[in-house]
Parts: structure tokens; sequence; C-alpha cells
């Protein structure tokens, strides 16, 4: 297990990754992806039991499913010094001829996905069924899951939300990235979705929350305790709150910087307020 | 002409019921998914057999096929079921993003294509769906033509490492084709021999072919008759080597002439042997309640219909 030295330091040079990527095509999205950095720090590096190298089946290992897959610079970053891939080649995001698609993909080969997103609201059902296919396989390992909390107003979701509880689908831990924005504005502007919770629990999930989501030592107490509860008749959801744009003082608390990437100047003081730690790409 | 018996009309639908009960009993990494239509699917057998590989997910279509792309990540082939409508167009993003683009084994099953399943009407009669499913990059389309070769299909599309859209209907149709077949995906099928046209038909039009081209044979004109039964991948060189002997193709499908098979050929004719072309197709409208013989009569896809592209396109040479 990383010391939490060793875990802080992986979150500042994620973000780092993360705004040179964008910065560089000048294109992509910077905000959640930061919001979501301690989360997926903490999945790959101290939550999930992951085999050595990567098969497309993942028998015997935990899965993970990115359903919001416009935070692909997080998923990149994680992934590659995860060592799913050469760190290298996160300079590619982006870029023609590159696996590192604008959206993750299968279609380019690239290790460490599983599934194409981008189109919101599909995740959540491959997920499922991946958890499905695990059952069926004896498999006791879990299946992990993150959305938007914009992505909810997509209609599938919530047919995937009704079926999960229905049918027992309780190796499954869905977290829910609760940032409040969304491109248009925030979603209670948008579209108000109500009580989250309540919704979930009526729908027959068992539901927690993580309230400090940028906080490694919240982030990795909460998905242990998701774990814990895991195999007792219910999916799990985790609420999941986190600042859009966190780590970059700028970027935090607005929507401007849902897909929108940073200029020279701006990338500057990024990288200062996020000093080099493992290495830059 | 070659003679083809009918060994008794029969549902292709039921054909695919059918395969999924021998799947059931040969392939262990085989499941089933079906959003609220069990009975329409046939496949009561496969369920009974096999509870714990049978998926009811409702009338959620949208989440059956994500459930389905994730089933396959840790090795199962899900089979999908419900109607072609509720398939395709429904379901169109869904397909895309989960299954096709991210080159996951679904076979996609669709009943009750076209307008043959009846007095439902045009809300249920989709017209579009080949077209939908072959512009999908990597989607094989499969349209068998008979109860036996439904199954056989079924059966085969299993060992195909692949998305594949299996299409097959409601109706009772003949059923003349070998029982047992081996089903080789993309490969046509020459039923009779002909020199004066060639006559291209999918799913079971095949037969509406085969009653046409004893017809015309009467009338002193030698057709040959093609089953297609892979819409693509199409077999290009049987179409080409037909042609070339005939110099004139009439194709056969219950589905819009925008997009189903008859475009497929077209743009393989005008590409690589410009030949003239008619096409027994419906004229992009949507269906309506009927019988489905006289939806077939009143849409123009019956045998006589076909008799009569054959008379055009001839004059055409």
């Amino acid at each position: 297990m990383p010391t939490t030295q060793q875990l802080e330091d992986l979150v500042r040079q994620t973000r780092r990754d993360i705004i040179r990527m964008v910065h560089k095509v000048n294109s992509g999205h910077p905000g959640g992806s930061l919001g979501c950095t301690e989360f997926l720090v903490s999945l790959y590096h101290e939550i999930m039991e992951l085999k050595d190298g990567f098969d497309m089946d993942g028998v015997g290992e935990d899965l993970f499913f990115l359903s919001n897959g416009h935070i692909s610079p997080v998923f990149y970053s994680v992934l590659a010094r995860r060592g799913y891939f050469p760190v290298e080649e996160l300079s590619t995001f982006r870029l023609i001829n590159s696996r590192l698609q604008g959206h993750p993909t299968t279609h380019e080969g690239l290790p460490g996905v599983r599934i194409a997103s981008g189109s919101l609201g599909q995740g959540m059902s491959v997920a499922i069924g991946a958890a499905l296919a695990k059952k069926l396989n004896k498999d006791t390992h879990l299946v992990y899951s993150l959305h938007g909390d914009g992505e909810l107003q997509e209609g599938q979701n919530w047919e995937a939300i009704m079926y999960a509880a229905g049918n027992k689908v309780d190796n499954l831990i869905a977290t829910i990235d609760l940032n409040g924005q969304q491109i248009d504005g925030s979603t209670d502007d948008v579209l108000p979705m109500g009580d989250l919770r309540a919704k979930f629990e009526a729908f027959g999930w068992e539901v927690m929350d993580i309230e400090e989501g940028n906080s490694l030592e919240a982030v990795v107490a909460g998905m242990k305790e998701a774990k814990s509860k895991t195999g007792k008749g219910k999916p799990i959801c985790v609420l999941l709150r986190t600042i859009m744009g966190n780590g970059v003082d700028f970027m935090m608390h607005t929507h401007a910087w849902h897909g929108k990437a940073p200029n020279d100047e701006q990338l500057a003081i990024g990288l200062e307020q996020n000093a080099e730690t493992l290495g830059d790409y | 002409m070659k003679k083809y018996v009918d060994q008794g009309k029969n549902d292709t639908r039921s054909g695919y019921g059918a395969g999924m009960t021998e799947l059931g009993r040969t392939n262990p990494n085989v499941v089933a998914l079906c959003a609220d239509l069990i009975g329409s699917l046939k496949i009561n057998q496969f369920i009974e057999e096999n509870p714990d590989r049978f998926f009811q997910v409702g009338i959620a279509e949208a989440n059956m096929m994500g459930i389905a792309a994730g089933l396959t990540i840790g090795g199962k082939i899900p089979f999908t079921g419900t109607f072609a409508n509720f398939s395709t167009g429904r379901v169109y993003d869904q397909i895309r993003q989960s299954i096709a683009y991210s080159d996951k084994n679904v076979k996609i099953c669709a009943s009750h294509a076209g307008l043959t399943l009846g007095e439902d009407g045009a809300t249920h009669q989709i017209l579009e769906d080949i077209g939908l499913m072959k512009m999908l990059p990597g989607m094989t389309v499969i349209n068998p033509c008979d109860y036996n070769q439904t199954k056989a299909a079924t059966i085969a599309i299993a060992e195909h490492e692949g998305p594949v859209y299996l299409r097959f209907g409601r109706p009772k149709v003949a059923n003349f084709t070998p029982v047992d077949q081996k089903f080789e995906i993309g490969k046509a099928l020459m039923l009779n021999e002909g020199t004066d046209v060639t006559i291209v038909a999918t799913g079971h039009l095949v037969w509406e072919a085969l009653i046409a081209a004893e017809n015309l044979e009467n009338q002193g004109v030698s057709a040959e008759v093609i089953n297609i039964h892979t819409i693509k991948p199409l077999d290009e060189a049987a179409v080409l080597k037909s042609v070339k002997k005939t110099g004139c193709i009439v194709t056969a499908e219950e589905h819009n002439h925008l997009g189903g098979l008859g475009e497929s050929i077209a743009r393989v004719l005008a590409t690589k042997h410009p030949t003239p072309q008619e096409f027994v197709a419906t004229n992009d409208t949507f269906g309506e309640s009927g019988t489905p013989a006289q939806l077939m009569e009143k849409y123009g896809l019956n045998n006589k219909a076909i008799e009569q592209a054959v008379l055009n396109v001839i004059k055409r040479k």
C-alpha cells in the first residue's frame, strides 16, 4: 500500500498532467478531471485489487468504468502512472493517430480502458453487465463506476438504477461526482435533480456520502466503507462531493472550466500551485 | 428450374428460439437478455434450461444494450432480444458507443422486423433497421430466409467474434432450406442458376423470389436466384459473377429502398460493374395495420412485384 505522502505526490503530479495535457491541444475538460483526481488516485492505488498487466475480461480483479468520459485527462494520467501504458504517451492526448482519444475508447487498444464513453448515461448499464458477468464467473471482485451528477439527467441511468436494485447487483459501487456544475451552469439552474440520496434510496440502493471528496483521507476511508457494504443484497451509491477545478484556484467553484483549456499564463499559474513530484511526462 | 419444397410454414423467430435452445446446451458462455418479450422471441426453453444465464431487463432497451456490452467483459456472449424497432432505432447510440465502437461481442437479435408483424402498425414496423445497423463500422448484418436458416444463423453467430445484428420476423413463412444446415456468414447461396436476370433476395422474400422465378420460366425467362442472408459483409464476388452472366439484377427485401440490401448492391455495381437494377423494397414510407399478406401486396413486396421488376429490368439491358 502506498503511503499518504506517495498518494499526495500522485495527486499533485496528476493535476499537472491534466492541465498540461489540455493546454497542449487547447481542448479537453480540466474542471471535472481536477475534481476527481483524489478519487481516481485513491481507487487505482489504494482501493481496487488489480492484477499486473491488462486483459479485457478482467477476471480475478476489480474493474472500473468511467461513464463521464469527458474527464479523460484524469483517467489517462492515473492509468499511465499506474503502469497501464507509458507516461510519455500522455503527450499524445487528443492528437491524430493517438490511443488517447478525446473521450476514452477501447477501439485504439489503450490498456486500462474497457468501454468507450463520452455520450453520457451509458456507463452504469455497462458496469451492471460486468458485475453480472463476475457473478456468473463466481469472481468475488467488485465493479466500480464513476458518473457525473449532470449525467444523471440522462434517462438510461434510471433504467439501470432500477435494474441494479431490483436484481440485487450488490458487487457494484457507483460513485456520483457531485460537483453541482454542468456545461450551461449549475445543475440546479440547468435541471434541478432534487434529493439524489432520497432518489437512490427510493430505488433500493445503499447510499453513502463522502462530504470531502477532495480529501484523500476522506475518500480512502469512504471507499473502504463502501467496500464493506457490498455483498449484502444492495448496490452501493457513493455521493462524492467534489469541487470542480480543485487544486488550481482560478478554476475552482465555477463551471467555466468544464471544457476549456488554460492559456500559457494560466498554465504557469496552475503549475506553480502544483509543484512537480514524480516527474512530468 | 430447381424445385424447392416448403417443409411446412413456420416463423423465423421460432428458428431463433430453437437456435438459442441448442446454444444453451452447447455453449456455456452464451447468455440471453430480453426486454419483456420472452414469448415473442420464443426463448422460453432456453430460460427454463438455463435460468442463471437469462436476464429479464424489463421495458428498458437502452439498459439492456449496456448490460449486454458489460457482460462481454468477463467472456460472456450476450444475445439481446426484442422487436427490431426497439433493437435498433430506439437504442442506436447505445449500440454505437457501448457495443460497436467498443468492439463488444454482442448479438443483437431482432424479431418482428418489417411490415409483416402486421396489425400493430407503423409504430412497430421498422423498415430502416438494416440501414441503421449496416452503417455501423464492424457490425455484421444477417437476415435469414426461413426457420431452418434462422436457427442455423443463431448458432453460427455465437462462434463469430464481434457485434452482429440478426433480423427475423413474426409471420409463419415457407421453410424450405435444409434442416441442420451449416451457416456461413457472408456467403451468398445460389438457389437457381439462370441466364437472363439475377434476383438477389434476403429474408422471406427469397421464397417469393423462387416463386417469381418459376412463373418467369413459364414465360421463357431464365432467372438466377441468389439468397443473400448476410447483408454485411456482402458477398460482392457472388453478385458480380452473376450479373456478368445475366446483365441485369433485381434486389428484393422487406425494407426501405433507402439503406437496404438494394443500395449495398447498387454501390458494388456502380463502382465495379455498372448494371441495370430494379428495387423491390418499400418506397421511403411508413407501414400501416393489416395482415402480412395484405401489406406485402399493397407495398409491392411479393412474388408478383418481383416478377414485374424482372420484366422491367430486362428491357433496360
